[in-house]
This record gives C-alpha cells, structure tokens and sequence, in this order.
C-alpha cells in the first residue's frame, strides 16, 4: 500500500497541491483523476520521487519514502514500474533490448533467463515477435503496450500509469485497461492510474481519488461516482447533457 | 549575476552525479565503444577534410606571404608544423567538434529529457546522469588527443604535397623547415589541451541537454547553448592553458 500523507508542493509561489492525504490499494486500480492543471500529475511525480515535496510524507508499505536519499530511494525505486504518457520507450533500442534494460541494471539472471523474462512480458502485452523492432516502428497502441512490458519486466510491487489512453482509439483504449487492471490482479499490484478518460474511470476505477484545484476533492470507487452529490466532480465526469442522461440511467 | 552562479552549481552537482558510483560496471565499457564510434570515428571524416585543406592552406599563404629573399623557404614548413600542431589541430578542431558532437550530445539528452526517457531511467532507479553522460566524457578523453594528432599529420603532409606540387618549396625545404627547433613539448602541450577540451565539450553539452524543459524548439534551443558555451569556454581554456604551460 501506498500512503500519503498531507503532502504539499508550491512553485515559485503557486501551490499546485495543498495537504493531500489518501491511500493507494494494492490488488487495486487507484484512479486519479482531475481536470488539466489539477495537480494530478505533480502529485504523481511526488509520489514517484521525480519531485520532491514542500511537506508531508509518502509511505510505500510503511517504508517512509520521503526522508531517503537519492541512495536508499534505490530499493523501493527497483520495485516501481511506470507506463509513460508518450511511453517513453528509449528509441535507440529495440522493444526487446527496451525490456532487458532494466533487467540487465538490476537483476542477477543469465542472459538467457532475461531473454525468457522478456519473452514472457511481450506474450502477457500480446506482441510475440515483436522483438527486433524499434519503438518508431510500433503503433501508439504497441508502444503501450510495449512500456507496459518493460514496467511489468521486474515484477513491480508498485505500477504507476500516466494517461496509459491519450491518443489512442476507443477500442485500443479498452485493451489497454483491461491489460492494467489484469496485471494489477494477477500481481497484486498497488497500481495508480492518472487518466482523463472516464470510460476507463467508470470500467476499472476500484479505488478513485479526484483532485480539484490541488485538493483532494474527493474519495470512492466506480459505483459511488455515480452518486456523488459533490458538483465539480458532478461536471468533470458528467460534462454534458448526453453523460448526464447516461449517469441517470446507470443510476436507475 | 545569481543565474550565473546557480547554474555553475547546478553543473557541477550534475558532474558529481556523472561521476559517483555506476549501478552496473560491466554495462560501460560497451557503451563507451559506442560513443567511441558516435563522438569519435564518425567525425574522422570532417576532422581529415578540414586538416587537409588548412594545412594545403597554410603552406600556400606562408609561402605568398615570402617576398623577401632574407627569408628561407624552409619557413614554410616550420610555420606549417607550428600552426598545425599548436592551434590547428588542437583548438580548430576542437571547435569545430564542439558543434558537431556538443550540438549532437545536447540534442540527443535533451530530447530523451523531454519524452521522459531519463524520468523512466530515474523511476528504474538508474542514475540517469551517470548512465549517459559518463560513457560521453570517457569516450570523448580517450578519442580526442588521437583525432589531434590525426589532423598534425593530415595537415602537415597535405601543406607538403601542396607546397611540393604547387613548386613553392622543395621536399628537402619542408622537411628542414619541420625538424627546424621542433619540440616534442608542443605536441605534447596541444595533446593535453584536447583533454581539456573535450571535458569541455561533452560536460557542457550533456549539462545543457540534462536540463532542457519543453519541446522540440527548446532541444534546438539547448542545442545552440551547448554549442556557444562550449566553444567559449574552450576559448577561454585554451588562453588560460597557453599561458601555464608554454610561458
């Protein structure tokens, strides 16, 4: 489990999050959600320890996160893996020199049992074969899936996801969430899901965090949302007419 | 005032990352051959092409520029030797390859920064800054003084051939003119200069790349920076360097 705890981060004066405290769930989808410019992001790469925060303190499995340093980070940092918004897949290599890198950093495999390692994330992601090709080569949906390989190559405690859906279509958006929340069950991974896509929010959110103007706006899992009488939550996932009239419905 | 000072120590705090501990030795000796290939054999060809023609050059110019008969035409071939060896072929070149491999190293961090390529390798638990800026330095100290003394022998045997066939001094000339008060010294002067230099060139275009906030026009942007800064300093380094091991 991941915790947070009454974290804050400014910039030059401008707080983007002010006094968050929730909970990551492992075995769990954990949603955050928010409009552009929330803090969602910030808060994420707190959490990550890409940024440092103002104040406050983030346990993963009640190792206190925030007081190491750069060195003793390494350990908890090795059982993190992260799906990037654009995949970041390093295009000098090839998807399946991309999933041996972190293999080759940290493990202590032979260089057969890594080549196995990676055969076994590409079938999990659906692209046998698919070895010696560059991410330039790859679809937006295959690098996808191909960074989901590379952060699932370690066995990760912890799967971080930023958008795992801009810029892909609706059916391969539906691939993808359903291959994070299949990982997330069979790994028992505490998995956090940042995303603007509210069919993803609505089809695998178990646990759902909502930042508004870098609060914590508010807490629940898919069903509650369609309860919720809080209003900016209300007009960021309802936005129109025609989602209100399908929010009724799934009410009744 | 306080940028200057701030961004002179955020680089050298980038410098003690490039060179604390790396997580895995046995992967850098690969990628050192690699950047061996990337900063060095690949600029093998315009490093041959500029000797070539400025010591063809040189030897023309010094030779025009004789309309004394006071003057021994051997001059020719020591005003090559000691334009080849102490500048040319050491501080040119090096210029000139700050554009070519500074330019090529910022872009290339810089553009791993902004498709987050180096906040992966952060979140792995690398030490990004080691990991790929490290090999850049090793690769670029090692191949550089080869590249140096490459161009003195280009350049000096192409003002030979030139001067040779253009009629404007005898081999014999030349080659008097080459030995004529030559000291190893002043190779070896121009030999440790590229070590500066190429220090030069790859911390301060990795540094440049390693901070680049935005999108493609800011990789261009960092580009240009690590080029400018890179040849200033090596301006100024090669003035402070001249002055401590030749006077």
């Amino acid at each position: 489990m991941i915790e947070v705890k009454n974290i804050s981060k400014s910039f030059a004066g401008n707080t983007v999050l002010k006094n968050i405290t929730t909970e990551f769930y492992p075995g769990k989808v954990n949603f955050i959600i928010g409009r552009s410019g929330s803090g969602k992001s910030v808060l994420t790469k707190c959490v990550v320890g890409l940024m440092e925060v103002d104040q406050g303190e983030i346990f993963f499995d009640k190792r206190n996160f925030t007081i190491l340093d750069r060195w003793d980070r390494k350990d908890i940092r090795q059982e993190m893996g992260m799906l990037f918004q654009g995949s970041a897949l390093f295009s000098s290599l090839t998807v399946e020199e991309n999933i041996l890198f972190p293999l080759q950093m940290f493990s202590t495999m032979s260089k057969s049992e890594m080549l196995d390692r990676v055969n076994v994330c590409l079938k999990r992601v659906n692209l046998e074969g698919k070895n010696h090709l560059y991410p330039s080569e790859l679809s937006g949906g295959m690098q996808k899936r191909t960074g989901i390989a590379r952060a699932i190559a370690m066995n990760p405690r912890y799967l971080f996801c930023d958008e795992p859906n801009s810029g892909l279509d609706p059916q391969t958006a539906i691939v993808i969430d359903n291959l994070i929340r299949e990982i997330t069950y069979e790994f028992n991974s505490t998995t956090v899901v940042i995303s603007h896509d509210m069919n993803s929010v609505l089809e695998t959110g178990d646990h759902i965090n909502f930042i508004y103007q870098g609060e914590l706006s508010w807490r629940g899992n898919k069903t509650e949302i369609l309860h919720t009488e809080n209003e900016a939550l209300n007009n960021f996932v309802f936005p129109s007419k025609f989602m209100q009239q399908i929010r009724e419905k799934l009410k009744s | 005032m306080s940028s200057v000072y701030f961004n002179i120590g955020k680089y050298f705090l980038l410098m003690v990352n490039t060179f604390t501990k790396p997580e895995k030795r046995r992967i850098y000796p690969k990628l050192i051959v690699q950047e061996i290939d990337k900063i060095g054999l690949q600029s093998l060809g315009i490093v041959a092409l500029l000797s070539l023609f400025m010591g063809a050059v040189v030897t023309l110019q010094t030779a025009a520029n004789i309309d004394s008969g006071w003057i021994p035409r051997w001059t020719i071939g020591f005003t090559t030797r000691q334009t080849m060896i102490l500048e040319f072929s050491s501080t040119i070149v090096c210029l000139i390859l700050s554009g070519k491999v500074g330019g090529n190293i910022a872009s290339e961090i810089g553009t791993m920064r902004i498709t987050e390529q180096i906040d992966a390798m952060e979140i792995m638990g690398i030490n990004s800054a080691s990991y790929l800026i490290l090999p850049k330095i090793v690769a670029a100290l090692f191949i550089f003084p080869f590249m140096v003394i490459l161009s003195m022998f280009i350049g000096i045997s192409a003002g030979a051939f030139v001067g040779y066939t253009a009629g404007v001094t005898s081999l014999n000339d030349f080659e008097y003119g080459l030995q004529y008060s030559f000291e190893l010294w002043q190779v070896s002067y121009s030999i440790i200069k590229s070590f500066f230099f190429a220090f030069i060139i790859t911390s301060v275009s990795a540094y440049h790349g390693y901070f680049t906030h935005g999108g493609p026009r800011e990789v261009g942007a960092s580009s240009t920076r690590a080029v400018v800064y890179s040849m200033v300093l090596i301006l100024i380094a090669n003035y402070v360097l001249t002055q401590l091991l030749l006077l």
